[in-house]
């Protein structure tokens, strides 16, 4: 497995934890937290989704290289 | 004789030998941090129910830093960007860019080492206090006057070093009860912050956030130094290649880009460790 093929396989682990984040945040939020933990669960889905925009860009970037 | 595939592909594997050998090494990495995984899911889930410090052997709840944890996180994850950004430079053939993206790594590197030894040095400095009338605390401790240093393990104190030490009276400062449900702040439940006198002899146990207070610290720290310096041996050997290591590139550059795939595999692997070890200890 390249560089390549690992880092796809470290940013779909870093999208996991950034989604289990913002349901984190967003559960505290609803067991009576404040605004606080709603915006933080906002920002770890923001920061999901952006992790995702970087993997599209990524693989566009580096489709010449082997995942070998 | 010279050896085969140092650094072009097996034709028929298509690997060359450092890729083989990098992913043996981080097999037997895996079985480490598996090993330390599974021990603190075993631990956690045979503690008894209850919430320590009420309760002795109850799990610690909320005692991590998660602001600070979750700052670390977003540190591994763009090193892990800019280290394979450096690879990817070298393959473009553009060194400089290389350098650029390795400096970055190494200060994302030693960014986060910063951080965990602050955060190491919020628990040296951390107290659990029981007291003979039965009231438990955690908070900060004051003794002779003197406040604790950073990192300095000679300010750690027990209670068998006060009654060594001949310390009659020491000033507490016991942590704000948890905000409940629509407190922003403790102190808008006027619960204030300020250090009381103790004497010795009212003092059943007196512990510091160290990993001989308990399973959780212990495992807590194990996990966390041990890829504490997994971080900072990968950031020596990236800092090798950013500078005097780099002559290799003039010389022989396909080697020299497969080295730094090998350091970013390296790399790779313990932000994936972190990524799990977040969740697990600290959110949990």
């Amino acid at each position: 497995m390249s560089l390549k093929a690992f880092h796809v396989v470290f940013l779909a682990a870093s999208i996991m934890l950034m989604l289990i984040l913002s349901g984190w945040c967003f559960s505290n939020y609803r067991d009576g937290g404040t605004t606080q933990d709603l915006v933080w669960s906002g920002v770890a889905l923001a920061s999901a989704v952006g992790l995702v925009v970087y993997t599209r860009y990524f693989l566009k970037k580096l489709r010449h290289i082997s995942y070998l | 004789m010279e050896i085969p595939y140092t650094y072009k592909a097996r034709p028929d594997t298509g690997l060359y030998n450092a890729k083989v050998g990098i992913w043996l090494f981080l097999a037997s990495e895996i079985m480490l941090f598996g090993a330390l995984f599974s021990s603190y899911i075993l631990l956690r889930v045979q503690a008894p129910d209850g919430v320590w410090p009420e309760m002795r052997l109850g799990w610690p709840h909320g005692l991590l830093n998660i602001p600070i944890g979750t700052f670390n996180t977003v540190v591994l994850i763009s090193s892990s960007v800019t280290v394979v950004m450096a690879w990817a430079s070298l393959k473009m053939g553009k060194i400089a860019a290389f350098r650029r993206y390795m400096i970055l790594t190494l200060m994302c590197a030693f960014g986060f080492l910063g951080v965990k030894s602050y955060d190491y040095n919020e628990k040296f400095t951390h107290y659990e206090l029981r007291l003979k009338n039965g009231e438990v605390h955690t908070g900060h401790l004051e003794v002779n006057g003197k406040h604790p240093g950073f990192w300095s393990f000679a300010d750690i104190w027990n209670l068998d070093r006060l009654t060594k030490e001949k310390v009659a009276e020491v000033q507490f400062t016991a942590d704000p009860p948890k905000p409940k449900a629509g407190e922003a702040h403790a102190a808008e439940a006027g619960h204030e912050h300020v250090a009381k006198a103790i004497k010795r002899d009212e003092i059943s146990r007196l512990e510091a956030f160290i990993p001989r207070n308990h399973n959780f610290f212990a495992i807590y720290f194990t996990i966390t130094a041990l890829h504490g310096l997994h971080v900072f041996v990968g950031a020596l050997v990236m800092a090798y290649f950013a500078f005097p290591g780099s002559r290799m590139w003039r010389t022989n550059p396909e080697q020299f880009t497969n080295r730094i795939e090998v350091v970013g595999l390296f790399w790779h692997f313990v932000d994936l460790v972190w990524i799990f070890l977040f969740p697990v200890v600290y959110l949990l």
